[in-house]
């Protein structure tokens, strides 16, 4: 009797996850195998038709470009995001910087969108800027195409890169480096070779905190991309809301889930497959 | 508690052993001789009789270094030079300077004034990763992400050096460390003796022309700490570089260093050999800090060259030896080592030329094995009287008890002033 109490108290957030989580994945995945109703909705009749659409082209240049993105985005979020957990772990007003890395959480997303197209928009802030001080003669398009979604998905997610990578850095013992550098290593050595290594499991939780809600990310790429920079949740929204194909948006939303977890499980094994050959090569 | 500064080291060898010999089976009759450990009372200044022509390393001479924090003042002028070969220890407190004073060494830090060279050259403008001096840290900083041999291993990678060379030098130091068969092992899988070891290892592998080691052994218990000890001076003995070494525990510093380096509170108080250090400390600090002592007040009343009589106020005149300047009248503060009183309940067990002969009670005995501390009360203050058990057969076959009248004494000559202070 004992033991299983343990289960008693995981009832609540597991009965939560049932509801909220499986049960809609499920049903998500059971559609993508309906027919579509005529208005919308789904026909309770097998068919494999959505799933042939998701072999069109067009759909599958969407997702070659969503994981372009994706990545450059992680990518270059991790490249800020190192050195500015570095600076908060080893600051003396880390609790203050934090905050700061938190701020943006208070404010409305979409409202911090529309921000972004105020700065980045033809009439907007930088434009101004640009023009006033005499760098652009002619406004330049900086909304509506890749950069701007890559940009904005950039800022939406560094918060998200630079917490765990703050939590790894601050549990880093700062003496390796000294003694790294002690034993001969310059400084960038010091940094690849010890302190990169050690602050892996901050590193990989970053780049799947950023990179799996990038890759799904619709609000981005709907409101600042252009037409060639359309990711797989633009389409999903579309095929849902005005082509109203429910089975197609429901086919292309289970073959992302299950791209991402095929995405994610491929970077785990590496992850853990470059720590063994460390352990092989002694 | 204080042992005579006794130091485990192997005997009789004219050319300084390789490991091969200590790890290998002994190969012939011949060799025998040179590995049988022996004891040896106070290590040898270097250079005197293990051939000073095989004396590797640098010398390291630190000359008027101060280092501030802000306000703080760490280190206030300091100056000594360690020579070639040369186990040299930093003793203090925590919070003396000595840790600082070591990572100035190794180029963590920079001094706020002074200089520091090895071999005669300045290595201020080098940053740490081009001073040919090595560090164990206290906390070890072993690379948790590597093993074992890689930790040893990661010097030489960084130099670059083809995969066989690195293969051969590691299992060497691995050897010599004696740790050969936890190589695929992680710092987190090894206990705190063998990271200390994969530590040394790592920072011999560079063969540098110092070593330097900060508290290494602090984080051993005790039985271990004394293991370690041996060890490293064995090491020392077969690389034959230059050691210093950084503690606070005055028992592991008398022990294995050649020369000694008393801090306090950023200052360089004594530097000396340990008998030196320990027989003949240069104030009163050194002389608490060092061993534990009698320290004793008392008044000069009359004066015959270096020798004085003096009277301890309460307790007595006794006859005391000085090499300072002492007048009629002044305040002496001296010394008297615990293990340097007689004691007896017959006072013609104490008599003799220069002896002083005190009476008092026994008020408290420790037991602590190998030894007995007595507490002697005569007058007012409490004398600590340091005795083997055999001596209980000495005063007719009864032991000396609690509440015993006793008698103490010491030779004029065990005493020293260390104080004088006029008044």
């Amino acid at each position: 009797m004992r033991k299983n109490i343990g289960a008693l108290y995981a009832f609540p957030i597991g009965m939560w996850i049932t509801l909220f989580f499986a049960v809609p994945i499920t049903i998500i995945f059971i559609y993508s195998f309906l027919t579509k109703g005529l208005y919308g909705g789904v026909v309770a009749r097998f068919s494999f038709e959505a799933y042939r659409e998701l072999c069109n082209e067009s759909l599958l240049r969407t997702a070659l470009t969503t994981f372009y993105l994706a990545t450059i985005a992680t990518i270059l979020t991790l490249v800020l995001a190192l050195p500015a957990a570095y600076y908060i772990a080893c600051s003396r007003y880390r609790n203050t910087l934090l905050l700061l890395v938190i701020i943006p959480f208070w404010t409305n997303f979409l409202i911090r969108i529309y921000a972004w197209i105020a700065i980045l928009g033809n009439n907007g802030f930088l434009n101004s800027l640009l023009l006033r001080i005499g760098a652009l003669h002619h406004y330049a398009h900086f909304l509506y195409n890749k950069y701007a979604v890559v940009i904005v998905l950039m800022y939406t997610y560094l918060p998200y890169a630079i917490l765990p990578l703050y939590t790894a850095i601050e549990k880093f013992d700062f003496s390796l480096l000294e003694a790294a550098r002690d034993l001969g290593a310059a400084r960038t050595q010091a940094v690849v070779r010890v302190l990169l290594p050690n602050i892996k499991a901050g590193i990989t939780t970053a780049v799947l905190f950023t990179f799996i809600p990038a890759f799904g990310q619709y609000a981005v790429p709907q409101l600042v991309g252009g037409r060639n920079s359309f990711m797989l949740g633009t389409v999903i929204a579309r095929e849902l809301t005005v082509t109203r194909n429910w089975p197609l948006s429901s086919a292309i939303a289970a073959a992302l889930t299950i791209m991402t977890t095929l995405g994610v499980l491929v970077f785990m094994r590496l992850n853990r497959s470059a720590g063994e050959t460390i352990r092989e090569t002694a | 508690m204080h042992f005579p500064p006794i130091a485990l080291s192997l005997a009789g060898s004219d050319a300084p052993l390789r490991w091969r010999e200590i790890s290998r089976p002994i190969p012939k009759i011949k060799c025998l001789s040179k590995t049988i450990f022996s004891l040896r009372v106070a290590p040898d200044p270097p250079g005197s009789e293990e051939g000073a022509n095989d004396l590797k390393g640098c010398q390291v001479t630190v000359e008027n270094v101060t280092k501030s924090f802000g306000a703080f003042q760490a280190l206030k002028g300091v100056s000594f030079s360690v020579q070639k070969g040369e186990f040299f220890s930093l003793l203090g407190p925590s919070g003396c300077g000595k840790t600082t004073l070591l990572r100035l060494i190794a180029g963590f830090d920079d001094p706020t004034t002074g200089d520091i060279r090895l071999d005669g050259a300045s290595v201020l403008p080098l940053p740490s990763n081009k001073r040919h001096v090595n560090t164990v840290f206290q906390s070890y900083a072993l690379f948790p992400h590597l093993s074992v041999f890689e930790n040893v291993a990661f010097p030489l990678r960084l130099k670059k050096k083809t995969k066989r060379s690195i293969h051969a030098a590691v299992d060497e130091y691995l050897a010599m460390v004696r740790l050969e068969e936890h190589r695929d092992k992680f710092p987190s899988q090894l206990s705190g003796g063998q990271k200390q070891r994969v530590a040394i290892a790592r920072a011999l592998i560079n063969e540098p022309e110092a070593l330097l080691l900060d508290e290494p052994l602090a984080a051993l218990d005790a039985k271990l700490r004394q293991h370690m000890l041996i060890e490293l001076d064995t090491i020392h003995d077969n690389v034959g570089i230059t050691f210093i070494y950084v503690t606070h525990d005055q028992q592991e510093a008398i022990s294995v260093s050649d020369r000694v380096a008393v801090m306090n509170e950023g200052a360089v108080l004594q530097i000396g050999t340990p008998r030196e250090i320990y027989e003949k400390p240069a104030d009163l600090f050194v002389a608490r800090f060092i061993g534990e002592t009698n320290i004793l007040e008392g008044s000069v009343i009359r004066k015959n060259g270096s020798r004085a009589e003096a009277t301890i106020p309460g307790v007595g005149t006794v006859a005391v030896e000085s090499g300072k300047s002492i007048a009629q009248g002044n305040n002496l503060v001296f010394t008297i080592r615990p293990e340097k009183i007689a004691l007896s309940r017959e006072k013609a067990d104490i008599a003799g030329d220069d002896m002083n002969c005190l009476q008092g009670v026994v008020e408290e005995i420790i037991y602590i094995g190998f030894l007995s501390k007595y507490f002697i009360r005569i007058g007012d203050t409490t004398l600590r009287v340091f005795r083997q058990h055999a001596d209980h057969q000495l005063s007719g076959g009864r032991a000396i008890t609690w509440h015993d009248p006793v008698y103490v004494g010491w030779h004029a000559g065990d005493a020293f002033v260390v104080e004088v202070r006029e008044t």
